[in-house]
């Protein structure tokens, strides 16, 4: 079963900018990117520094790869899988996301999987 | 959960640093608990550089690695804490009143300084050189008798080997008159021969500082304050001394291993085997304090090397330490001298190639095997340019003739390629030729800094740096790689070029700007770096439109992130001068808003712990108490540091105060590659430290003196005097196109010190451009920064005033107002600081937290 929560207006999100979202007590980061208009949905713990700050990391691309770079010691992660380009071992977890009717929607069961 | 076994390191120096270094790099903290304790209050550094330290060096700048070593699970140190005892028995320690277990033990406590038995010896004003807080102590002392004898200090060093000249040299830096003293017949006897210490000799000499030789010291004399004074020798003869630096030899610290009963060597160190194992084969010995393979190793390298060992046997594994390479490459008070190899020429039979050239300072000298074919080792002194290159070649032919070597404009020595690939190259992390090559060709490291922190290579010393790179040059031509001066992988041009064309082109955006000059979405390289340059040339608010997407979260809230995710804000305080109402008021603020305040080094006050979304709140408080945004965030003006000057102070000769708030006011929000500080003393005493600082402004009867290209930092700098005895008017025009032109063509974060050296016709070159118009862009750059000084507005009010960028305060975007609820604090001193792992373990159990503020729950 796929449960859709609906988050904010994809208008509230600025494109190429993070926002975070507290989804059912998860802190999670979300980015529109201007170029595609996809939406991403992160983590917003940074594993390296354990603070919540994923959403203010700037994004970008690194050989094609959509990427945000925690703004606290500038790793990279792939935006589509999560995966840190700069530390195999570590990435954030990723939630589907999706836009409709203008609102952007995350599917939260998909977040029994981090466990 | 299976039981880890504990570790227990003893000193935290730099061999025990690269032994925790290992054990992590291997994954040996999953298996081990590794526990380190040193007695100096300072986490692990750089003690090979310490003298740095006086080129007004932060001592921060001299800490190994990046400090995330010691917050891994699994690790810990222990500052400031000496470990009093072993008790083998029971394999505990006793450190910190109490005992700690260990299943292995590690001792790397290095060495102590000795002082030999003169008398007087222990007064005020003598000195040892050996940790960041012996050079610091010598330093104010320093420049504190300087200021109450109101003279020139006179020093005096005794012992001439590395660290003497070393210390010698810091003395000369600081301002003092220095002798040498030398017990031996000449300059460092164990490096160089008779020959080399006297052409060493010489060059000191010129270079002011005094040198005797053959001279025993025999006592020193306080005067009448108590304080030394003078030294006087064996011989009766005596100087004129206000500090003394001892800088006689080195002794192992092995009191631990002699009170626990471990063997030790006839002349002090613990003795271990080619394992590092002591005589109790649950404790090793690594680093200074290790007596192995017959003697005692006062280098760093070798220390490395046992410290990968330790970690390999810790592992199971049977690596083995068997000695090591003792070459020295120094640079003493910017003279060169290097040993390497067989430098004394004891092998049999051997040949030695010398070239001397007395007027110029140079003494080189090759050991070559009997048949002058293979190059046994050597010492060069002046000139040591060669040194990169011949060190790998001991034990190897040399080529037809060895003496092209050592000329200056000697025959070309071996290209990058031709080194074998065994050739050791960093010496002090034991890499090879072979391992930067690879680095290139299986790691794909494209640039020095790739490749530095894939091999270590040229990371201590670093006098091999220019032969990594020209290895890595030669390795990247032969596998057809461009080498590259980039931005990062979306432009490929630098900085400065990009400046051009945003200035020469109608483009106004980072998007047209990618489009139309790079690639890709960008990165947190490029995006800042364009936001900079559009902001300098005018072209839009750094926080404008699509410029938003293009900052870092500092310059995007304008605030600094913490540790935690919040932010700290700083008010500016221009000049450092604030009335009594506005500290109320600031004080006020950070009281409602439970904000931990400290007192920065730019003169103003920082407040800590700002939630994201209090941020527009604060700032309302602030600007109405009429204050304005800092920009202690931006790579732009902090501030304009100032002494209170003539208004108050009785040596005063010009109004310092009034010139810096002015400046300030005029340079603030201005957008540059790097952080820009500037500062202005009153008069030649310089109490706001100006001369550190990228542009320093130093008060004469006569006007002004103009100091560019200082700064504190990773590498420090004093800055080079510019101009002398401007007036005010003249002042300002020569810092506004000093500036302005630093913006124009300066790198990605390169601050105007190395921008200085790296221009064109360097310093002098600017000059011209700055008082005679040498490139005709002096109106151009004049216009420019009226035009900064024109537009200028406070970010802060600027926000508060628009509600759509306030939308980017929200904490998140389906709940603006609620805090991130993972923040947890504790109570010290009477303020609150970010709880550390284990408090934040302890609290969440469930204990309530001991903070004021009613808003943090957890
Ligand atoms: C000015 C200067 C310049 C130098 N230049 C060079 C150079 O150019 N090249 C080179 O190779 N080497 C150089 N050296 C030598 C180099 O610094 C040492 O070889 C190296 O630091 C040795 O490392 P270590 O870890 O064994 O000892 P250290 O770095 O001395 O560390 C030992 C630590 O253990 C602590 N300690 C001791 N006993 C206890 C105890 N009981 N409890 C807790 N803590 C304890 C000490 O306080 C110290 O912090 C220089 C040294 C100096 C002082
Ligand atoms: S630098 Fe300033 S404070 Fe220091 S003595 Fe001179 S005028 Fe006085």
């Amino acid at each position: 079963m796929t449960a859709w929560e609906r988050v904010c207006e994809l208008d509230a999100l600025v494109p190429d900018r993070g926002a975070a979202a507290l989804i059912g007590g998860h802190q999670v980061a979300l980015f529109r990117l201007s170029d595609t208009g996809e939406v991403h949905a992160v983590d917003h713990l940074d594993p390296f520094s354990q603070a919540n700050v994923m959403a203010r990391g700037l994004v970008g691309s690194r050989k094609g790869v959509p990427t945000v770079a925690s703004p606290m010691h500038k790793q990279s992660f792939d935006l589509r899988t999560g995966k840190c380009l700069d530390d195999p071992e570590v990435s954030l977890q990723v939630w589907p996301a999706r836009v409709t009717d203008g609102w952007v929607e995350i599917q939260v069961d998909a977040r029994s999987s981090a466990a | 959960m299976n039981q880890k076994k504990k570790l227990a390191v003893v000193g935290a120096g730099m061999v025990a640093h690269r032994l925790v270094e290992a054990m992590v790099e291997r994954g040996a903290d999953e298996a081990w608990d590794i526990e380190v304790f040193g007695d100096e209050t300072r986490p692990p550094y750089d003690r090979v550089a310490l003298t740095s330290f006086f080129s007004d060096r932060d001592p921060e700048d001299l800490l190994l690695g990046d400090g995330e070593l010691w917050k891994r699970p699994g690790v810990r140190l222990y500052r400031g804490s000496i470990v009093s005892g072993i008790d083998r028995e029971a394999k505990q320690i006793h450190a910190r009143n109490t005992t700690f277990d260990y299943d292995r033990l590690v001792l790397a406590t290095g060495s102590y300084a000795t002082v030999p038995p003169v008398e007087g010896s222990d007064l005020p004003g003598c000195f040892v050189y050996r940790t960041v807080d012996d050079v610091a102590e010598l330093r104010a002392w320093v420049l504190d008798r300087e200021a109450v004898l109101g003279r020139k200090v006179k020093g005096a060093v005794v012992g001439g080997g590395l660290l003497g000249l070393e210390a010698a040299g810091a003395l000369t830096a600081l301002g003092a008159d220095t002798t040498v003293v030398e017990f031996a017949d000449w300059l460092m006897p164990l490096q160089v021969d008779q020959a080399g210490g006297g052409a060493l000799r010489r060059i000191i000499e010129q270079l002011g500082v005094s040198v005797r030789t053959s001279t025993a010291t025999s006592k020193l004399r306080a005067g009448r304050d108590g304080k030394v004074s003078r030294m006087q020798f064996a011989d009766g003869d005596r100087i004129p001394a206000d500090v003394v630096v001892f800088a006689t030899g080195v002794r192992p610290r092995d009191e631990l291993a002699r009170e626990a009963g471990l063997e030790l060597g006839e002349r002090g160190g613990v003795i271990a085997d080619e394992a590092c194992l002591t005589s109790d084969d649950s404790i090793f010995a690594i680093g200074e304090v290790a007596h192995i393979a017959g003697r005692v190793w006062g280098l760093v390298g070798p220390g490395y090397s046992m410290a990968e060992v330790v970690a390999d046997r810790l592992l199971g594994g049977d690596a083995t330490f068997e000695g090591a390479d003792l070459s020295t490459k120094l640079k003493l008070l910017g003279v060169d001298v290097a040993s390497f190899g067989d430098a004394f020429a004891a092998t049999n039979g051997s040949l030695e190639v010398v070239y001397a050239d007395p007027t110029a300072g140079v003494y080189k000298k090759l050991v070559m095997s009997d048949d002058a074919q293979t190059l046994l080792g050597g010492m060069l002194v002046g000139d040591a340019s060669a040194y990169t290159n011949l060190r790998p070649m001991v034990g190897r032919a040399l080529g037809s003739d060895p003496t092209a070597w050592l000329l200056p404009e000697g025959m070309e020595p071996p290209s990058g390629s031709s080194l074998p690939d065994e050739a050791n190259v960093c010496s002090c992390n034991n890499v090879t030729a072979g391992t930067i090559r690879g680095a290139v060709t299986d790691h794909q490291c494209t640039d020095i800094a790739a490749v530095k922190q894939c091999t270590k290579a040229g990371t201590s010393c670093g006098s091999c740096v220019s032969l990594v790179k020209k290895l890595m040059e030669t390795q990247m031509a032969e596998e057809g790689l461009e080498v590259s001066t980039a931005l990062c992988e979306h432009f490929s041009v630098t900085r400065a070029q990009l400046f051009d064309i945003v200035r020469v082109s109608e483009i106004s955006t980072f998007s047209e700007l990618i489009d139309k000059h790079g690639t890709g979405r960008g990165c947190d390289i490029c995006r800042p770096v364009v936001a900079s340059i559009l902001a300098s040339l005018g072209k839009g608010h750094v926080l404008e439109g699509e410029n938003a997407t293009l900052q870092d979260t500092n310059d995007h809230v304008m605030a600094n992130l913490q540790k935690d995710g919040t932010y700290s804000v700083v008010p500016r305080i221009p000049g450092g001068e604030v009335t009594p109402a506005g500290l109320i008021a600031i004080g006020q603020v950070a009281s409602d808003f439970g904000l931990y305040t400290k007192i920065t080094g730019g003169q103003r006050i920082d407040l800590f712990g700002a939630r994201i979304e209090q941020l527009p709140e604060i700032w309302q408080r602030l600007v109405d108490a009429g204050f304005e945004s800092g920009h202690a965030y931006g790579k732009s003006l902090r501030t304009v540091k100032s002494c209170v000057g003539q208004s108050w102070c009785r040596y005063g000769v010009q109004d310092s105060t009034t010139l810096a708030i002015d400046l300030e006011l005029r340079y603030r929000g201005l957008r540059s590659p790097h952080k820009l500080k500037l500062a202005v003393s009153g008069c030649a005493r310089e109490c706001a430290e100006a001369r550190g600082k990228d542009v320093g402004i130093v008060a004469t009867d006569k006007g002004w003196n103009l100091y560019v290209g200082g700064n504190g930092g990773f590498t420090p700098r004093h800055a080079q005097l510019f101009a002398e005895d401007l007036s005010t008017e003249e002042l300002v025009q020569a810092i506004d196109r000093f500036l302005m032109y630093y913006i124009r063509t300066a790198d990605r974060l390169q601050r105007t010190a190395p921008w200085l050296e790296a221009i064109e016709g360097g310093i002098d070159a600017v000059r011209a451009v700055v008082f005679e118009d040498s490139l005709g862009i002096a109106a151009d750059l004049d216009a420019a920064m009226a035009a900064h000084v024109d537009t200028y507005e406070d970010e802060w009010a600027a926000t508060l005033a628009d509600e759509k960028k306030l939308l980017r305060f929200a904490s998140f975007v389906n709940a603006p107002e609620t805090p991130d609820p993972d923040l947890v604090y504790v109570e010290e001193r009477g303020q609150r600081r970010p709880a550390d792992d284990e408090e934040r373990a302890v609290l969440i159990a469930g204990a309530s937290i001991p903070v004021r503020d009613a808003e943090v729950t957890v």
